[in-house]
């Protein structure tokens, strides 16, 4: 007899064996369920056996985007014409969750990619903008980066000091981007600027540039396997054919951030439903006290914690992307998925970090660098906080950040 | 030229099997379904092949007998670049009831080359290759693990004890392939899917062929016996034992 084993595999201690406990399988068309499987494919394939030294070295794998580019997980609801797939945003939903499975770098990586580089040029582009840009962006022959954050300006984007001057045939651009994801690999920044009259508009700018620098931020202890860094312009001369001929004002970059927010909704359940894998085989295994630890009613209640989180924040991504499809989503409840759903799998991680006891601490299970990672997520395309207040506002009508 | 890709539904090899309680019947409820492994690899190098071809190998097929709750597997089979596939509408009972399906569904259209993998990893019966050769009156070669284009010919490399054998068969043949004959199976890209939901996927209705094996019931291997621990120094206490109590000795 030959048995097909699946290749042994250090970095997965356990066969990937997701929940569904509620059969949203069921939800899923069978393009989705297709979609799932080779991204799962791809991540076991490639990010598993690599990604728990990648963390540790502070490595980002570079093979990675090209790989993603020929999967076709960059721009997967970008038209065929410019280079995406012409999914709709359950696809993108499927993909965000299996490649945050692998690690949140990776998810970041192609979120950053997808949501705020080839979604605005797709959106505000100019018809030259989408047709130079998103067929290398959609292969991985071009990577993308997005700044908006600044070292003085977090939550309240609205304060941004990065300006543009109109010098007649040109824009000048000075100012400073922090916390840019990709930003040291990049070929290309989706910035954004003040004009001479305070309005935020956005532009393709490129590596080449004369007086473009982007330095990496090292010293983090989360996100390690993918790159963050800053956007530094001095003087760079941006040709006015690069700017987005129509969006102005705020409404541009918070578009871009409801998008990638939407697949944060989706991935963190992939890293939370990666934890839970992980803590509910182990407390099989582990024995104590001369049975497994699963017998145990301290470790029933986190697992069936656990797992009823999950299952909501499952049911909360799918509701989002059919609303989503249907041009239906607001982005206060796409702020109130991103929040539950982040700070559900943060909470996963902590929990299922404390059903493995120490052995939780370790490279030898996902569980550890997959909470150190929803560190960043919790934080980044606004923070757990302002999305509450975005919530707020949203029943209130009180506006608690202004 | 055109080759036959024949493919499983299979569960993904990470199930956990269970019974129902009269063992009569394998629960299916929560089960993935894949492309039986070899099947895939079959079809990855089937494509391999036809994109190295210039031309000369026009099409690539796949074949699966099965119910449509198997479509999704075929599905996957477009979306991976087959360029068409035909179901033959029946519940796959054994390995002869497949071949013989799968040969009167084809027997018009003269493919060149029929890949089978060597097994399924479903019930692991390692015969459904050979069976279908015998239908359709053509040569097989077993235990493939490399197969090359040389211009018209197709050349196979035969796993042997110690070695292998190189072949240059007749066409049409079936090819009935393993590990090794490609690296990895090939994963589909996002614009693959989207593209398999206009690729041709036809159904075929069963002919009359009947199955040859009756199923009778599912048995799963004893549990193990406890471990009896002799110390190493005790080797007359273990001669005793393995004589009088095991009877092995």
């Amino acid at each position: 007899m030959f048995i097909f084993a699946p290749t042994k595999n250090n970095n997965m201690p356990y066969p990937y064996n997701p929940p569904d406990y509620f059969q949203i399988d069921e939800l899923l068309s069978e393009e989705h369920k297709i979609v799932r499987s080779a991204i799962r494919d791809w991540v076991n394939r490639s990010v598993v056996p690599v990604i728990d030294q990648a963390a540790h070295e502070h490595k980002f794998h570079e093979r990675f985007i090209k790989e993603l580019g020929e999967l076709g997980a960059f721009g997967p609801f970008i038209p065929t014409e410019y280079g995406g797939a012409g999914m709709d945003h359950i696809a993108y939903g499927v993909i965000m969750t299996e490649l945050e499975r692998g690690d949140s770098a990776i998810r970041s990586t192609a979120s950053v990619h997808t949501s705020l580089v080839m979604y605005p040029i797709f959106t505000f582009g100019s018809e030259e903008q989408k047709r130079k840009y998103l067929p290398g962006l959609a292969s991985g022959d071009l990577i993308g980066c997005f700044g908006l954050t600044e070292p003085n300006q977090g939550s309240d984007p609205g304060g941004m000091e990065a300006k543009i001057k109109d010098m007649g045939g040109h824009y000048l651009l000075n100012g400073a981007k922090m916390w840019i994801t990709n930003s040291s690999i990049a070929d290309i920044a989706v910035v954004w600027a003040k004009d001479e009259n305070g309005i935020v508009r956005g532009m393709v700018v490129e590596k080449e540039w004369t007086g473009f620098s982007a330095p990496e931020t090292h010293n983090k202890w989360s996100l390690r396997a993918s790159v963050t860094g800053e956007l530094v312009f001095d003087d760079v001369k941006v040709p006015k054919e690069n700017v987005f001929p129509e969006i102005k004002g705020l409404k541009g970059p918070l578009m871009c951030l409801n998008s990638a927010r939407y697949g944060i909704a989706w991935g963190a359940i992939g890293a939370a439903m990666d934890c839970y894998n992980t803590a509910l085989q182990y407390s099989l295994e582990r024995k104590q006290f001369n049975k497994p630890i699963a017998a145990f009613q301290l470790q029933q209640k986190k697992l069936a914690e656990i797992v009823t989180e999950i299952t909501k924040a499952q049911l909360l991504a799918w509701r989002l992307g059919k609303l989503k499809n249907e041009g239906k989503a607001t982005p206060a409840q796409i702020s109130m998925a991103k929040c539950n759903n982040v700070e559900m799998a943060l909470n996963v991680a902590r929990e299922s970090r404390q059903i493995l006891g120490a052995m939780g601490i370790t490279g030898d299970f996902p569980i550890m660098r997959h909470m150190m990672n929803l560190e960043s997520v919790i934080t980044y395309e606004g923070t757990h906080d302002i999305h509450l207040l975005i919530t707020g506002s949203d029943i209130t009508g009180i506006h608690a950040f202004e | 030229m055109k080759i036959l890709v024949c493919v499983s539904n299979v569960p993904d090899t990470t199930t956990k099997i269970k019974l129902s309680g009269d063992m009569h019947s394998v629960d299916l409820a929560n089960v993935q379904w894949i492309i039986n492994p070899w099947d895939e690899l079959a079809l990855t190098r089937a494509l391999e092949l036809k994109e190295a071809s210039e031309g000369k190998i026009e099409k690539v097929t796949v074949m699966l007998v099965g119910a449509k709750s198997a479509e999704p597997t075929m599905r996957k089979a477009l979306a991976i670049g087959a360029d068409d596939a035909v179901r033959v509408d029946a519940e796959p009972l054994d390995a002869y009831f497949v071949a013989g399906q799968i040969a009167g569904a084809i027997k018009d259209e003269n493919y060149d080359l029929v890949f089978c993998g060597i097994e399924s990893s479903d019930y692991n019966g390692s015969a459904m290759g050979s069976m279908l050769s015998e239908f359709m009156n053509i040569p097989s070669v077993s235990s493939v693990s490399k197969v090359e284009m040389d211009d018209d010919q197709i050349v196979v490399n035969r796993e042997i004890a110690g070695g292998f054998e190189v072949v240059v068969p007749e066409l049409p043949f079936v090819a009935i392939v393993q590990k090794g004959i490609t690296k990895e199976p090939r994963i589909p890209s996002m614009r693959g899917i989207m593209m398999a939901r206009k690729k041709p996927l036809k159904v075929v209705e069963a002919s009359g062929l009947e199955a040859l094996t009756e199923f009778v019931k599912y048995e799963p291997p004893q549990p193990k016996a406890a471990c009896k621990m002799i110390d190493a120094d005790n080797v007359a206490e273990l001669v005793d034992l393995l004589h009088n109590e095991a009877k092995i000795i």
